[in-house]
């Protein structure tokens, strides 16, 4: 499989394909891909899951460290989100140092989960101002077949209620051996998940494959929770290089409640 | 409005603005724009020969901008250097401007935009695209229109225009909502939409008409400051 860039006429073909609401999978354009999750990724890490959405997979896993809190969050724990694009996923992925969507990916998916409220911090704090717990999600893409960022933030919240505390020994230091049965302080009614939008000429469409993907033109991405019962918006992102309209917006906007919550459920028969 | 904004402000009151075009002699276009206190001063060079030669691209000019806070921009001393936040506003701004520019008459060239924050009271991003589009028209850039930016706010349950830091560190109820964006200015397009915090889809779209009306006071200053660059 080579990396070749899209040809214009196979951006054409895409184009009246989308305008006539037909994908070469038989979906329609607003209708999202298959959701599968293990667990087990790696028993050396806090919780771990590997998520496949459609062809994409991904793979994340949490540590937790004891850290000093951050000068402004004395009684806080924190949340760091990293990961890497790395070239074993896709022979689009070059070596180095972490190119943009390198750096966007755990980006998002940590404003997505950080604003649900999903995780308490402040019960991640073990003595104020001296000793917090730090929560690690890392991911990596294993298989890129388009919407990498959407299952990414499906890994990392299963990844994250998969998780347990590690035991601390008498002298208070980890001992990361000895697991305990605690789960980390989450909610358990909070599901942050996000949907990217993808338009190319005035079709806008969801979950894409690597190709549909490459044809567009220009995406935004929501991320979304329950919070006290209410369906927020808790990030967004537009990116590239063409614009949205503000009727496009709206329209979005209507479209948001229902595919979070077709989402949501996907994803917790996954999650069992 | 049930919150109280500190500052005083109504809802859709913005900060007072300034503008000012040809700040920096050295630069091919340079500009600078304040919202209250949150200063950004943008400079372009270029169409300029771009290196390294591999990132040339012979059908179109790049557009490469840099952002960042300066280190004594905020309360806690900002280590000087780009961080992954930098990296993300750098192109997100890139992407911004992208769609009012014309590049494809300077092949392998750059257009270089630098834009940094002397002075940051939130609203940063916005104001630095603001800064950034006078810069590029100042610097003879062919652009179809201007772009105008602004963030708008959530407080608790009430949306507020051009956010400041103190409503940024709002914590009560449904807490503070961050949402920037930024518009063509004789378009109703949107070329940056950012978020962070709590907000209903339906009030997303009261939001946007908020932003929209804010970018078209924020246009009037940003025309005025070229019309002054060119008369004197």
């Amino acid at each position: 499989m080579s990396a070749m860039e899209m040809t214009n006429v196979t951006k054409q073909f895409f184009k009246r394909a989308f305008s006539e609401d037909k994908r070469y999978d038989g979906r329609k354009l607003l209708d999202l891909n298959t959701v599968e999750i293990e667990y087990g990724v790696s028993n050396k890490a806090e919780g771990s899951a590997r998520v496949k959405l459609g062809k994409t997979e991904v793979i994340a896993g949490v540590k937790l460290a004891i850290s000093e809190p951050y000068p402004d969050s004395q009684d806080k724990g924190s949340l760091i989100v990293s990961g890497d694009l790395l070239p074993l996923a896709s022979p689009r992925f070059e070596l180095g140092p972490p190119g943009f969507d390198g750096i966007e990916i755990p980006r998002l998916v940590d404003r997505m989960i950080r604003e649900s409220g999903m995780i308490d911090f402040k019960k991640l704090c073990i003595k104020e101002g001296e000793k917090v717990w730090t929560v690690f999600i890392d991911v990596y893409p294993i298989n890129d077949d388009g919407s990498l960022l959407d299952a990414a933030g499906i890994a990392a919240v299963a990844a994250l209620k998969n998780a347990t505390m590690p035991a601390l020994d008498k002298s208070g230091v980890i001992d990361y051996d000895a697991k305990t049965k605690e789960k980390l302080p989450i909610s358990k009614e909070t599901l942050p998940l996000s949907l990217t939008f993808y338009k190319l000429g005035n079709s806008i469409l969801l979950h894409p494959t690597r190709e549909e993907q490459e044809a567009c033109d220009t995406k935004v991405t929501f991320g979304g929770s329950h919070w006290n019962g209410v369906l927020m918006i808790n990030s967004c992102q537009k990116g590239w290089e063409t614009t949205f309209t503000a009727d496009e917006i709206n329209h979005m906007m209507d479209v948001f409640p229902k595919k979070y919550e077709e989402l949501h459920k996907k994803v917790m028969e996954a999650l069992k | 409005m049930a919150v109280k904004r500190a500052s005083g402000r109504k809802a859709d009151e913005m900060r007072e603005m300034t503008a000012k075009v040809g700040v920096i002699p050295n630069a091919d276009g340079s500009a600078s724009f304040s919202f209250g206190n949150t200063i950004a001063i943008a400079a372009v060079y270029g169409p300029r020969q771009l290196h390294p030669q591999h990132m040339q691209n012979p059908s179109t000019g790049i557009l490469r901008v840099t952002y960042d806070l300066l280190s004594f921009s905020v309360s806690d001393r900002k280590k000087p250097g780009p961080s992954r936040r930098s990296q993300e506003i750098s192109k997100v701004i890139e992407w911004a401007l992208l769609p009012v520019l014309d590049l494809k008459e300077f092949p392998n060239t750059v257009i270089d935009v630098q834009v940094y924050i002397p002075q940051a009271d939130a609203s940063t991003r916005v104001a630095a695209i603001n800064a950034a589009a006078l810069a590029l028209a100042h610097a003879g850039i062919p652009m179809r229109d201007l772009v105008s930016a602004v963030s708008v706010g959530k407080l608790d349950k009430d949306l507020v225009v051009d956010v400041d830091k103190n409503e940024e560190d709002f914590h009560e109820g449904e807490g503070p909502t961050d949402f920037p964006m930024a518009k063509i200015a004789n378009r109703n397009e949107f070329t940056l939409l950012q978020l962070d915090g709590k907000i209903q889809p339906e009030l997303v779209k009261k939001a946007i008409v908020m932003g929209q009306k804010a970018c078209n006071e924020i246009y009037a200053v940003q025309q005025k400051a070229l019309k002054e660059a060119i008369s004197t």
